[in-house]
Formats: structure tokens, sequence, C-alpha cells
């Protein structure tokens, strides 16, 4: 059987089809590049099976235990661990099938030149396994971790697979962009603001032009919303952006090409718990389970504008809008911790505080002090006293 | 009671006792109680405590005689067993065997009086034991329908067939024939004999039916052919399993290892003039010259002296010499090590730990070892324990094990016969232990199992108790059988126990108890009575079976796990060899055969012998597990990385990772 693969008298053993799409529509070098590595993979499977051996995929460990932080870039690295996904193997067999189900529908979307939701894929990849009552993916939950492993596998960003996230996220500010060929002034975005997508990759998105001096993510979209009533974004000539919550990799993806590209500042304002503070630390640092994608998606130059523990006192926020802290905070504050990034000092001292007090606080406690104090005071203020006051970094 | 003063009318006063009947009055009624008056009001004793049950024991005594009759004859036996329903709750009984014939004379006695009987006054295993089952339950069927039992036999070809009805006068436990003594039937048979008891009983189904009763005493009497004719529903034919008669039992003498003090003393005061030497090799098996010379000498007892003149203490050391051959010590370091954490007393100690050893010789060991019996274990010290192992081997006398042709067990080979005649299952095996001793009386345990098949696995296991051949059906709970089954840990052998339980699972265990007198808790020979060395041969006999159920269990699931194994890569393939083509455009058909090439080597089972191997039953003692012993030629598995190794972590027990070919 190894003789018929080496002689191709039959099939190319690897179809040329980068070489030649189908539908006649011209893949470009990306493209091409992608869809050799997916070949690539089942080639090697289907090799080492002709020779009686237990096909198996190596795919880096994405896990606490297998990240490291490099203080000196600001950034979290996936280390070098890698796991064995075998075919012949109880319990990794539909995994491995799965991955495979994955790069296949990858395959045909790179190659009509479509780009599909994660939540697509897994409806277009959803089917029974023949002859029997079990599906090839029960839940969407099941396919994403899949993807994720095929990316890191094969060494593709997710936008190469030709796969996206649900857009989640807004911006608007003193900024005209190029989105997929439709120019949008972000100047007249209305109430609601531009809907962030998930790839804001170079030639996709465009920067036109901006008068914009920094850049201001706040965790939440209500406060960011009261923010755009108040044409915050004109005053203080900035690009405002939420991320309702975490910030979706398309958002950090922005964040940081606007950080890189434009040379604009970005700061975070995230409400006063552990949760809040990690938000600011993916910005910033990065995240565990997309560590291989910091490089491309942290801001390491990005501050913490608040809320933290100090603004209790320094702006005299009422006590009685603190809210108890939870078991389930508590026990994330100890995670959080531990984590390399988090060892500074005063990040160590604002976390122990919070366990102590039992207290946090939303941003949106300083609404008690007035309904503009947020845009007139709070923020003005941070950013004025920012040479003053030392950085939660 | 004259004597007593009577000065006014006596007034009848509550509080003091007045005699009602005087000595006299009471001498007047004292009389011997005959057995029959005995048990008429104690039928409980015999059996025969309620309807169903008396009409079970009934045909119970009637088989038991048939069978011990044909086997003593040397006769295959034939039995015939019918049950009429006369009128509602009204039975009439018949059983007939082709036996050797009852001679005219001995009918009425055997059938009408209580106690008569060749077999209550010899050492030999057999059915019945005291001579009063039949007569009984003939008794049981006077009292309750007033018809006499009715015998018929014939002892030869050519010979008539008498035919005597006997009633039991229960006053003088005496026969009474109430027909005309020259009655003969029209017998086809050339001999046997056929008797017919009319009883008030209960026919019905369960754990405890006359149809139980027959299938299990089939599944125990290989060589048995029987033929049932029930009140409903059509007859049972049970042709014979093994044409070959089971090994005629030897009458025994009583073995030393078990023989109880009060028992020595009586054989030795009955000895007439013979010396002890004489009398010990004499009463005992097993015992030659010399090993009497060593007991006596042992006991410091002079072997030439007068045994009846024996002097009691001597006696007693005698017997302890005796019964401490039968002990064993645990190995000496571990019985150190137990004795230092033991919160008992040296002699309870030794009773728990060692094996063989009564309290009465427990005490005489110790003693000899120049300590107390209820000195405290903790505080004896290591020379101590040297002095008591030294004091236990100088007190032992090489005696050989009882002679096995007194006990006749079934045998491996046909217990797994009449298993299987029994039930439909997938596996059978079987163990008879070497024999071994209680009180003197030599007794052999067998036991065996069935597995799988259509036995149904959500109920307890269901266990089949035999004594001497006889099926034992009721009081499991009082059984010593039982006990010993409760005691065998199951889980360790694939099955499902909670503790004190029976196991759970497609499980029926069979248990044979033969001796030369099995111990049972009362004359209705129900239940086994507890001795230890009984419990403790049951859960050895059963242990074995056990061990061989728990290598075929789980070569079964080995087996079944590996067709899961191989039908889930084969299930994926599909779907594997769909995405690879549609990736790299090799065919789809290539893609499915390359990886369907590559499974038996990450699977431990050939794909098409397997299915010729599932469920083939196992023979006994070679429970090689089938299905993974055999594998087809191909390389074994070439990487050796981790991703090799993994797939195995999560697995059950598996006989071998790499086994070579066949």
């Amino acid at each position: 059987m190894a003789k018929k693969k080496t002689t191709t008298t039959g099939t190319p053993s690897i179809p040329g089809l980068a070489d030649a799409p189908p539908e006649g529509r011209a893949l470009d070098a990306r493209d091409r590049k992608t869809l050799q590595k997916i070949e690539m993979l089942a080639m090697e499977a289907l090799a080492a099976v002709r020779l009686g051996k237990n096909p198996s995929l190596s795919i880096p460990v994405r896990a606490l235990s297998n990240v490291s932080f490099d203080a000196e870039a600001g950034l979290i690295r996936l280390g070098d661990a890698r796991q064995g996904r075998s075919f012949f193997h109880l319990k990794q067999a539909k995994l491995f099938m799965q991955t495979f189900l994955i790069a296949e529908h990858c395959k045909k979307f790179i190659e009509a030149g479509a780009t599909t939701s994660i939540r697509d894929i897994y409806y277009a990849a959803k089917h029974s396994v023949a002859g029997t009552k079990e599906n090839t993916f029960e839940d969407q939950s099941e396919s994403d971790p899949i993807i994720e492993d095929l990316e890191v596998s094969i060494d593709a960003l997710r936008e190469e697979l030709h796969l996206r996230a649900e857009n989640r996220g807004s911006m608007v500010g003193p900024m005209t962009i190029r989105d997929t060929g439709d120019t949008i002034d972000l100047r007249r975005m209305g109430s609601g603001g531009w809907s962030i997508p998930s790839i804001v990759e170079p030639g996709r998105l465009d920067f036109v032009n901006t008068e914009a001096e920094f850049v201001l993510f706040i965790e939440k979209s209500a406060v960011w919303a009261r923010l755009n009533e108040d044409r915050y974004w004109q005053t203080a000539k900035c690009m405002l952006l939420h991320g309702s919550g975490m910030a979706a990799r398309g958002t950090r993806r922005l964040l940081r090409r606007m950080h890189e590209e434009l040379k604009l500042p970005v700061y975070v304002v995230t409400d006063n718990d552990p949760w809040g503070f990690y938000i600011y630390s993916v910005i910033k640092q990065g995240s565990i389970n997309l560590a291989y994608e910091s490089m491309r998606m942290a801001v390491p130059k990005a501050r913490f504008l608040g809320v933290m523990s100090s603004d209790i006192e320094r702006f005299a926020i009422p006590k009685i809008t603190a809210m108890a802290v939870t078991d389930e905070d508590s026990s994330r504050i100890d995670q959080i911790m531990r984590y390399e990034w988090f060892q500074s000092k005063r990040w160590q001292e604002e976390l122990a505080l919070m366990k102590k007090t039992g207290k946090k606080y939303e941003i949106e406690a300083l609404s008690s002090k007035g309904i503009r104090y947020i845009t007139q005071e709070y923020i003005p203020q941070k950013l004025r006293g920012r040479r003053g006051d030392a950085w939660l970094d | 009671m004259t004597t007593e003063p009577a000065p006014h009318e006596p007034e009848p006063d509550a509080s003091k006792p007045t005699r009602r009947a005087s000595a006299e009055a009471m001498a007047a009624k004292q009389r011997d109680i005959s057995v029959s008056e005995f048990f008429q009001k104690n039928r409980h004793l015999l059996g025969f405590d309620n309807p169903a049950k008396a009409l079970l024991t009934t045909i119970k005594e009637a088989c038991d005689n048939a069978l011990d009759a044909c086997e003593e004859a040397g006769i295959l036996p034939t039995l015939l067993v019918v049950v009429d329903e006369v009128s509602d709750g009204r039975y009439r009984v018949r059983v007939e065997d082709n036996g050797p014939g009852i001679v005219k004379e001995q009918i009425p006695k055997i059938f009408a009086k209580l106690l008569y009987g060749s077999k209550f006054h010899r050492l030999r295993q057999s059915r019945g034991q005291q001579g009063i089952g039949i007569s009984a339950a003939g008794m049981y069927g006077q009292l309750t329908t007033g018809q006499p039992v009715i015998v018929v036999s014939k002892i030869g070809k050519g010979r008539p067939a008498w035919r005597v009805a006997v009633r039991i006068d229960g006053r003088k436990n005496e026969p009474k024939v109430l027909n005309d003594k020259n009655d003969t039937a029209e017998w086809e048979k050339d001999h046997g004999t056929s008797v017919e008891i009319e009883l008030t009983g209960l026919y019905r189904g369960g754990r405890t039916s006359v149809d139980a009763y027959l299938e299990q005493t089939v599944v125990a009497n290989p060589h048995l052919e029987l033929t049932y004719r029930p009140p409903k529903g059509l007859p049972v034919h049970f042709p014979r399993a093994s044409d070959v008669l089971p090994p005629e039992a030897q009458e025994i003498k009583p073995h030393p290892h078990g023989v109880e003090l009060g028992m020595l003393l009586k054989i030795l005061h009955e000895s007439g003039k013979r010396t002890v030497k004489m009398t010990l090799m004499e009463e005992f098996s097993r015992v030659t010259a010399g090993v009497a010379d060593e007991l006596c000498a042992r006991a410091g007892i002079d072997p030439n002296g007068q045994a009846q003149r024996a002097d009691a203490a001597k006696v007693e050391a005698l017997h302890g010499v005796m019964v401490a051959s039968n002990a064993a010590m645990p190995p000496i370091k571990r019985f150190a090590a137990t004795l230092a954490k033991s919160d008992r007393s040296l002699r309870d100690a030794l009773l728990e730990d060692a094996s063989g050893f009564t309290p009465a010789l427990a005490e005489l060991v110790v003693r000899r070892a120049g300590m107390e019996p209820s000195v405290r274990a903790r505080i004896v010290t290591p020379t101590q324990v040297e002095h008591l192992f030294d004091a236990v081997a100088k007190s032992q006398v090489r005696i050989l094990p009882p002679p096995a042709n007194c006990v006749v067990p079934v045998g491996e080979g046909l217990i797994m016969e009449g298993l299987k005649r029994r039930f439909q299952a997938e596996f059978f095996t079987s163990h008879t232990r070497p024999p071994a001793v209680y009180r003197g009386n030599p007794f052999v345990v067998e036991a065996g199992i069935a597995f799988g098949g259509s036995l149904s696995k959500e109920d307890s296991a269901e266990v089949l108790r035999f004594a001497n051949r006889v099926p034992l059906l009721y009081q499991p709970r009082a059984c010593a059988i039982h006990e010993a089954v409760l005691k065998v840990d199951w889980k360790s052998y694939g099955l499902q126990q909670r503790k004190g339980e029976l196991p759970v699972g497609p499980l029926a265990i069979f248990v044979h108890l033969a001796s030369v007198w099995v111990p049972f808790t009362s004359e209705a020979k129900e239940a086994v009575a507890h001795y230890d060395e009984v419990v403790r041969e049951i859960r050895l006999a059963l242990m074995e079976c056990g061990r061989k159920l728990g290598t075929w269990v789980r070569a079964q699931q080995a087996e079944r796990w590996e067709s899961q194994r191989k039908s889930l890569f084969e299930k994926y393939i599909v779907e594997l060899a769909a995405s690879i083509h549609a990736i790299t455009n090799v065919p789809e058909g290539k893609v499915r055969e390359d990886f369907a090439n590559a499974l038996p080597n990450h699977v431990n089972i050939p794909a098409p012998a397997a299915d010729t191997l599932v469920g083939a039953p196992v023979d006994e003692a070679d429970a090689t597990p089938p299905g993974p012993e055999v594998r087809p030629s191909t390389p074994p598995p070439a990487p050796a990385d981790e991703a090799e190794a993994a797939p195995f972590e999560d697995g059950p027990s598996k006989p071998a990772k790499k086994k070579k070919g066949s």
C-alpha cells in the first residue's frame, strides 16, 4: 500500500487542491498554506495507520500547567508540553475523529472562500455516527475545544481556518474604518455603536483616519452606553469600547492593533472584583486558553484605571454601595493571587484587602454620586492624576 | 398430705398453693411414652408441621429409602413418583422403585414401626439415618386420613409381589397388618417396592415445592432415572445422566481426631477385657499398633493395661493427645505478632487463631507449656511462644486422615453433569474436597457452580443444599451451608454481594455434604449444624469454585471489553474515513481498509474467531480464558511510546497486554 502512494498511479497522495481550487476561485497564499497544513495532518495519520501504527495528533496543552509568564515582555506564553491524541484509544478515538471532522469542514469553507461561525461549523459537522444513535457532536461545547485543538495542532489562526465567533462588544469614537470594503464613520454610530466582529485582521478591517488620543475599554455595556450618551469620546478624544464582560478575541485583537499601529494608550475600567481584575489581565497579558495567541492579542502596556480599592476613600464612594464577596468570589481571589502575572506587591495587597474587607464594588457604584459623575469626575480625574498615582499594574 | 392439720373447714385460699394430685395418682398415669406417641405430638420435629411440608416430607422419605435400597443392592435406580389429588387437600402419594424388594415378614416393621431400621447402628453414609422417616410419614397419613400404608414388594423374578396394608399402633409402636397376609398384586417388574400413602397435604410451587425437591434430587443423583406425575400438568421424565453407580460406601469406625471425651470413656468402658492398645486399634480407624503405642506414651497411659480400669485423668490425657493430632498452628512469627496485639487470654487466642483446637485441648497444651490458660496473650514472651509450639508438637501423633472410601462424593464430573441437566448456564465448575473429620466422623464437601445463561441476573444466587445426595429445602438460614456461602467473599470473583447477604447474579451454587453421619440441626433433617470444621470445608470448596468462576468471568469481561473496543473503533473508522477522504481525496474505501488492517494491532482480539468463542462453556479444572489467548500472527504493535501505552490505562484488568501468538 505504501507503494501506491509513491508511484501516484491513482489519486495523488496530496492532491493539489490549493493549486487548483474548485469553483474557479483563486485562493490567496495564506489559505493555500492552511489547506496544506490540514492535508498534511490527514496524510500523516494515514501514513501511520498504513504502517500498522496508532495514528496520533500532538496537541499543545492549554492549561495553567503549561503556561508561563514572560515578565520581560509582559505576556503569558504557552509552554512546550503536548498531549497525544490517538485514534486507537478508547477515550480518544472519538476526539480524534471529531478533530478530522472539523478539519474537513474548515477545508470546505476555506475552499469556498467563506467564513463561518463556530456555531455554524458545529451544525455543519453534526450528524449521527453511521449505524448508531450517537451524534458526532452532542453540543457546541464539544466542538469549540476541538476547534481550538485544531488551531494549535496545525498552528493556524482561527481566521486562517475561516472561523469566526459571534460578534461581541461595541466601539464608538473619532475614527473612520473600512470593514470588509465598507467605510464606516465610528462618530456616527448612534447609541449602539459598531459591533466588533471576531475577525479584525488587516484587509478585513483597516483604519482610515482618527483623532483619538487614547482607547478606553469598559467592562460593562451599560456603563459604556452611559458614556456614549454623553458623547464622552468626543470630549475626551478617545475610542470607547466595551466587551460585554470578558473581552472576546476580536475585541482584544482590535485593542492590540490600535495600540500597536495607531500608538494609542489603552485604559481599562472594570468592576472592583476578581472577575473584573482578571478581564484587565487578559487584555494586558493574555489568557491561559489562548496563550498561543498572546503575541497577537495582548497589550502589555494597558493601564488599569479602576475601580480600585483606594478609589472608595479617594472619591468618597458611599459604603452602602458595597457588595459582599461571595464564596465563589473568594476562591477566585485565591486562584488569581497564585497566578504569576498577579504577583506584584500592589495586586497582592489589593486582592488581600478585598478578601479581608469582604467588599466589592461595581462600576455603577460611582453613579450614587450623580448621573454624570463617572464621565465628569471619575474618569477625567483618574486620567489627569495618572502621573502622580502609582499604577496598579 | 394427711399429716397436715385441718382445724377448720379448709377455705379456698388463692394465695396458698394447693396440691392437685397425689404422688400415687400421678404414678398411676406414669408409663413408657412410646416413640410413636412422642412423635405424634411433636410431628414438627420430623417435618410434618404443615400440609405442604408434610406432602414433601412423605415423598422425600419414600425416595430416600428407595435410593438407599437400590444403591445398597447395586441397582441403577429407576423411580416413579405419582402424586394424585384424591379430593380437595387430600393426596395419594406413590413411590415405586426397582430396588431389591423387601422380605415379606419385614414389610410391616419397616413401614409401621418407628426407629426400626438397619442404618442407625452403623457408621456409614446413607440417606436415611434413623429409621424414623417412612414410618412417620405413614403415621401422619393415618392420623390425617385414616388410611393405611399400602406396600407392594417383590424380591425377584418369579416371586410373588406381596401386597400389605399396614397401620401403626401409636401406643405400642407396633405395626398392624390389615389385609390378608397372602394378598398379592400384579407386578410386571422383576423386583422392587412400591409405597402408597394417603395424607392431608398441600401441593404448591416455589423453593420448597415437591417439584423443586425432585429437580434437585436429579442434580445430586446423576445415576437416577426419574418419572414424576404431578397432580396437575404433564408428567416429567429425567433420563439417567450417568450409568455409573456411585461406589458403595464402606462402614467405618470413628477417627481419633474428632472423638469426644464422653465417647472415649464409653468405648474404653465397654471394652470388656481388652487392653487400652487393643481397644484403640479395634474401635478407631487409622489406629495401628505404632499409633496406639505413641498415643499411650504421650498420654502417659499404660498401653497394656486393661482399658476398663483406665484412670479418668489418664483417659482425659489420652483424649487430649488424640484430638491434638488434628490441631494446626499458624506460622510462629505471625502467631507471636498476633499475641502481642491481642486483648484475649492465651487460651482464647489459641482457639481463635489456630485450627483444630477444642477448649480442653487448648488448656492442655498451654499447661504443658508451663502457663495458665487464662494468662493474657499480650504478656506471653517469645520464649514462651516457642514452648507452646513445642507442647503442641509433643502432643501430636501423626495419624492418617480417615479413609475416603467411607464417604462417597458425587464427584466433580458428575456434579457438572447434574448441574447441566438442571440449568441452562454458560459456565459450570465443581470441586470435591479431600475427606475431613468432625467429631470423629469423616465427611467430604463438594461444591459446584452454574453461572450465566438463563439464570436471573437480578436475583440472589440459588443455593442448592444437599446432605448425602438428599436436597435440603427448608431452613436455609439455619444451615451451615448457607452460613458458609455468606462467608465467602464473592465480590472477589466478580459478583455483587451485600455484607451478610447472598451474592447477586446469574449464579446457582451447589453444595453437597457427604458423611457417615450428617450433623443435622434436628430430626427433620432440614439444616446442617454449624460445626467449624464443616463450615470451613464448605467455604474452601466454594472458594475453589469461586476462583475458577472469577477467572472465567474476568476473561469474559475482557473479551466483551475487547469487542466493545473493536466496535467502537469500527464505528469511528467509518466517520474518520469520510473526513480523511474529503481532505486528501484518497478513496474512502481505501482509508477504511487501511484503518481496519491496523485495528487488530491495537485490539487484543482476533476479528473472525471471536464470535465462535463467546459463550462456549469452559470445562472444569482447566478454566482457560477463551478469546484473548488466541491472536493472529500479525506483528506486535510497533510504537512503544506513551500513545501506545495509554490506551490501556482505564480498561479493566486485562489478561495480558502483549501476548505472543498462540
